[in-house]
């Protein structure tokens, strides 16, 4: 895997995107958090779904939101669902440590855009963000 | 090859870490995170794994002590600190991780015991070599770009 130019490159198309890390384990928020920087983008972190949910409620919209499953207070399929009812079109990532193929599909029947298992890598944001670009020049296009 | 001794001291420690399984290609993602505007980030993820991890585990100790186990709990605990294990690259204590939560679902309370003394020597050891390792690395200053092991 070879980072380098592509992380340099994509960095000066990241800064205008907005980004929501959520996620109770205090490691996984500053791995997650240091990786976004890295892309040049600046996320705001929460600690579990609720907050991400009242956030939402406020008038606040990301255009990428980092989900983490297994949460206090509100978990990751309950926080995605109730974004969704809500109308929120971010594009939704989850992060879960539990891998198992039925655990992850039930984790995306509740929205996800996409689901990965932890710990992200720099393929893995490289991949979200270029979806997030693309998605973003169809709907300029369109 | 590195002529500074200490830097060279680093590289071979570095090496043994990976070539004797105690870390995996994740650590090596942690060291890319690593830059002049943030030079100690690997020690400080790995301060804050053993910081946080240290709650799981005890909680996995007493846990461990009333009878009859609560599988699910130990499960519970144990995917938690599985979790944390694989984001710092720890190889062989998210091996003992998985085991024990094999042992969890089988519902094999003698072999949780047994794999989780394995697992706190793991546990303990990679801090061991880490701790060692990191006071070399700040000894020798910053190193040129991560590579990955071979």
């Amino acid at each position: 895997m070879v980072l380098g130019n592509d992380a340099s490159s994509s960095s000066l198309s990241n800064k205008n995107l907005s980004v929501l890390v959520v996620d109770d384990d205090p490691l996984i928020r500053m791995l997650h958090d240091n990786y976004l920087k890295h892309f040049g983008l600046k996320p705001l972190v929460v600690e579990n779904g609720k907050e991400a949910v009242d956030l939402f409620q406020l008038g606040t919209s990301f255009d990428l939101i980092l989900m983490d499953k297994e949460m206090p207070i509100m978990n990751g399929v309950e926080a995605t669902k109730a974004l969704r009812d809500m109308g929120a079109t971010s594009m939704i990532v989850g992060v879960t440590s539990r891998g198992s193929p039925s655990e992850m599909q039930a984790f995306m029947e509740a929205g996800l855009d996409f689901c990965f298992e932890k710990p992200l890598t720099f393929d893995m944001i490289d991949f979200i963000l270029k979806e997030l670009n693309v998605n973003d020049d169809d709907d300029t296009n369109n | 090859m590195e002529r500074n001794p200490l830097r060279r001291q680093l590289q071979l420690m570095r090496k043994s870490l990976f070539d004797q399984g105690y870390l995996d290609e994740q650590f090596v993602q942690l060291e890319e995170l690593q830059d002049d505007t943030n030079p100690n980030f690997v020690e400080e993820v790995v301060t804050l794994y053993y910081r946080d991890s240290a709650r799981l585990v005890l909680n996995i100790e007493q846990a461990l002590e009333r009878k009859p186990y609560n599988f699910h709990k130990l499960d519970a605990y144990m995917h938690q600190f599985k979790g944390s294990s694989s984001s710092i690259g720890a190889k062989k204590v998210k091996a003992e991780s998985t085991l024990f939560r094999e042992y969890c679902k089988s519902g094999n309370g003698e072999g949780c015991m047994r794999c989780f003394q394995q697992l706190k020597k793991e546990y303990a050891t990679l801090r061991k070599k880490l701790e060692a390792y990191f006071q070399v690395a700040r000894q020798a200053g910053p190193m040129e770009t991560a590579c990955r092991p071979k």
